[in-house]
């Protein structure tokens, strides 16, 4: 440690491991994780998006799991929460799906209506 | 793998005690078997404050409340929570107040009307790691103040913000630090006292426990400012976990270089040695530490010459509290005009409390000063358990005095203690209901300064041991009325010729009681009663007339001394009767009393 700047380097460093207890108010990502959830295969999607984010540097977004929310055919669900209360729903992700989401949706503003559930259940 | 989940352990000596480590120890295990482990970070942090509800578990970010976990709980834990993300009702936080399941915690009564300042970092980082402090803004103030300060603007600074020593007297700490840097001499100290020693207070080792390199920062500060190399921590060997994680902390200020030789390629030095106190009440005045941590017995001496002038081995030395120390580094990331701006006129900041006796949330609470008693006591302190009646709270330990309910709603700040005859302290609070006798409390506190005066002056050694042996013989039912202005007198003569202030203020807690619970000390002995029912020789239980004849006290006797049928007026046999309280404390619509009664009440006593 020789100045302030090697000292601020290190607290953003170190800042990125704990942000997880300073958000509040961002974006909500929940993985629907019951049973049902885990079975179609929500861990890995989780996981996905927890590396995307953090790759693209947001961080503002809180990546969390629920409990199953009875569209069990159709999971793995995610619902994308905005700070303002809209949620958007989508189902059967898969691991490309939460890029393409995080990509899309959290980055770029755009909802993507091809995979959301009101477009899937017909 | 990045993690998904942090799961945040109080480490905090209270929580440690009734096995935080070893549950730990088990999610470590059960997320190892369910192959989670990489997902989830396990955290063990200093105190969170509500210790009431230890052992407490956080889950992130979530932010999940967990209390009263145990080893048991954590599978299911895991299973549920982690694995499912389904939070465990059962297992969640309830508020004390309104008995409603709390899912955020920063919903908590508890912690919406404390303002966290020297607690910042408890129960929140890892005390162990030095990262996860500088990820906190940690050691930024000590390179602005090394990067860019004068030591006369750090001093300035401190003085503009209008802290005050945290310690028990409220000495302004700027103009501590003032005198420490106007000494002229090559070689001066800076000490952490660390000695808490007041039975209830406990913020210190919080502070240390939770957040070691707060302190060590602020050392590193006040060396710059008053140019010292070198500073001691006074800590007290019966705080092991503070001990060793202080031990932990400047071995990585020291790797990082944050502490030592040409700290931020300043050309400043400073290091940090720790020195164990053994538990003496004394030291903790500031010029017996100092005889201690020279290897003397810790013994005050006559003031002047202060340690700024004359201190450790002969040289200027400034000694600052923990929880003082704990808001320096603050002071100089927001500003003096910020922490000013917080609190009363003359009292600028927070004020830890560490809430205990009777009350709802047993913990750590820290507000601005200027809140008022009943905020700290029945907002956040969730009130007195039991339906019982609040009395008095006791406030800064033995050097204190009593506070009752007509003051509840006086702000609180330096001063206004004072002015209500009491002090600030260190900051405990014993809270008192109507079952508390207020004689019995002056003597447990007067016995406690008995104990630990020094016997260097007389009027502490001798004048304390003559006040003590009236009140044992008070409480024995053997008092007269002229005890009571002796007892008056000698606490006086006490308060005005002791050497230091342990002397100077062993009395309070006797003079206060006196002065506000004078009714209680007459009915001692006048009447030979103990209206609390504490002094077992004075105490004689009689069921009154509101009996609903319920059973529940000849349930709860344990020596069968309670007789009567159900929906009948009970009966205490007194002869059997061994004055436990037990049935008080069962009875519901408090029938049983050891007041005195009316004549024909007491035929059925």
């Amino acid at each position: 440690m020789k100045s302030l700047e090697d000292l601020k380097k290190l607290r953003d460093q170190s800042l990125k491991t704990m942000e997880m207890r300073y958000m509040n108010g961002g974006t909500r990502i929940q993985v629907g994780m019951g049973t049902c959830g885990i079975a179609a295969g929500a861990r890995p999607v989780l996981n996905k998006f927890i590396e995307a984010t953090s790759a693209h540097n947001l961080n503002n977004v809180v990546i969390t799991q629920v409990g199953c929310q009875g569209e069990c055919a159709f999971e793995p669900i995610v619902e994308v929460v905005e700070k303002d209360g809209t949620k958007t729903t989508y189902c059967k992700v898969s691991e490309s799906m939460a890029e393409e989401i995080v990509e899309e949706h959290l980055i770029n503003g755009k909802r993507l209506d091809k995979y959301m559930l009101s477009a899937i259940k017909r | 793998m990045l993690e998904r989940m942090q799961i945040l352990m109080c480490g905090g000596t209270g929580c440690l005690s009734s096995h935080s480590k070893d549950i730990q120890r088990e999610f470590d295990r059960v997320l190892t078997e369910m192959g989670l482990r990489e997902e989830v970070k396990l955290v063990l942090t200093g105190c969170f404050g509500l210790c009431e509800k230890g052992p407490i578990v956080i889950f992130y970010p979530d932010e999940t409340f967990y209390s009263h976990v145990t080893v048991a709980d954590v599978g299911e834990l895991c299973e549920e929570h982690v694995l499912k993300g389904r939070p465990v009702e059962r297992l969640i936080v309830k508020d004390p107040v309104d008995k409603t399941k709390i899912k955020n915690f920063s919903e908590l009564k508890f912690y919406k009307k404390q303002r966290r300042i020297a607690l910042r970092n408890c129960g929140n980082i890892n005390p162990a790691d030095i990262n996860e402090y500088i990820a906190r803004d940690g050691y930024a103030a000590l390179g602005k103040v090394l990067d860019s300060m004068t030591p006369a603007q750090v001093v300035d600074e401190v003085k503009r913000s209008g802290l005050r020593g945290r310690g028990g007297a409220g000495f302004s700490t700027g103009t501590k630090w003032e005198f420490a840097a106007k000494s002229q001499d090559n070689t001066k100290y800076v000490i952490c006292n660390a000695d808490e020693g007041d039975p209830g207070a406990f913020m210190d080792r919080s502070v240390l426990e939770g957040d070691p390199h707060s302190v060590l920062e602020a050392m590193a500060i006040c060396g710059y400012a008053i140019g010292a190399h070198q500073g001691y921590i006074y800590v007290r060997a019966e705080y092991p976990i503070a001990v060793e994680r202080l031990n932990w902390a400047i071995g990585q200020a020291h790797d990082l270089r944050l502490l030592g030789q040409n700290i931020f390629n300043s050309g400043f030095d400073f290091d940090i040695e720790l020195r164990l106190g053994a538990g003496a009440f004394v030291c903790g005045e500031e010029t017996a530490l100092m005889a201690s941590i020279e290897g003397l017995r810790g013994m005050p001496r006559l003031k002047p010459p202060f340690p700024a002038v004359k201190g450790l081995w002969g040289h200027p030395t400034n000694v600052n509290n923990v929880e003082t120390f704990a808001n320096v580094p603050v002071i100089f990331l927001k500003g003096a005009d910020w922490f000013k701006a917080i609190g009363t006129e003359k009292s600028s900041g927070t004020k830890v409390f560490a809430l205990g006796g009777k009350i709802a949330n047993t913990g750590l609470v820290e507000v601005p000063m200027g809140t008022t008693l009943r905020e700290v006591i029945f907002d956040i302190g969730g009130g007195i358990p039991n339906r019982r009646r609040f009395k008095a709270v006791q406030t800064g330990g033995p050097s204190g005095g009593c506070i009752t309910d007509k003051n509840l709603d006086t702000p609180i700040d330096f001063d206004s203690m004072v002015a209500m005859g009491s002090m600030m302290g260190s900051g405990g609070m014993i809270v008192m209901d109507e079952d508390n006798c207020m004689v019995d409390v002056a003597r447990f506190y007067l016995d406690f300064t008995v104990d630990e005066s020094c016997g260097k002056c007389t009027p502490c050694r001798e004048g304390t041991r003559r006040m003590l042996d009236i009140l044992n013989k008070i409480c024995e039912g053997k008092g007269t009325l002229d005890d009571l202005d002796t007892l008056e007198s000698i606490g006086y003569m006490v308060k005005d010729s002791s050497l230091c202030a342990l002397g100077q203020t062993a009395p309070n807690p006797v003079l206060s009681t006196l002065k506000h619970f004078r009714d209680e000390y007459i009915a001692h002995v006048v009447d030979h009663v103990c209206p609390a029912g504490v002094c077992a020789k004075l105490t004689n239980y009689v069921v009154t007339d509101k009996c609903i004849g319920c059973t529940k006290c000849s349930k709860n006797c344990p020596v069968g001394a309670i007789s009567g049928s159900v929906k009948q007026r009970h009966i205490i046999d007194l002869n059997k009767c061994i004055r436990c309280g037990a049935c008080k404390k069962a009875c519901p619509v408090n029938a049983i009393t050891s007041k005195p009664q009316p004549k024909e009440e007491q035929v059925n006593g």
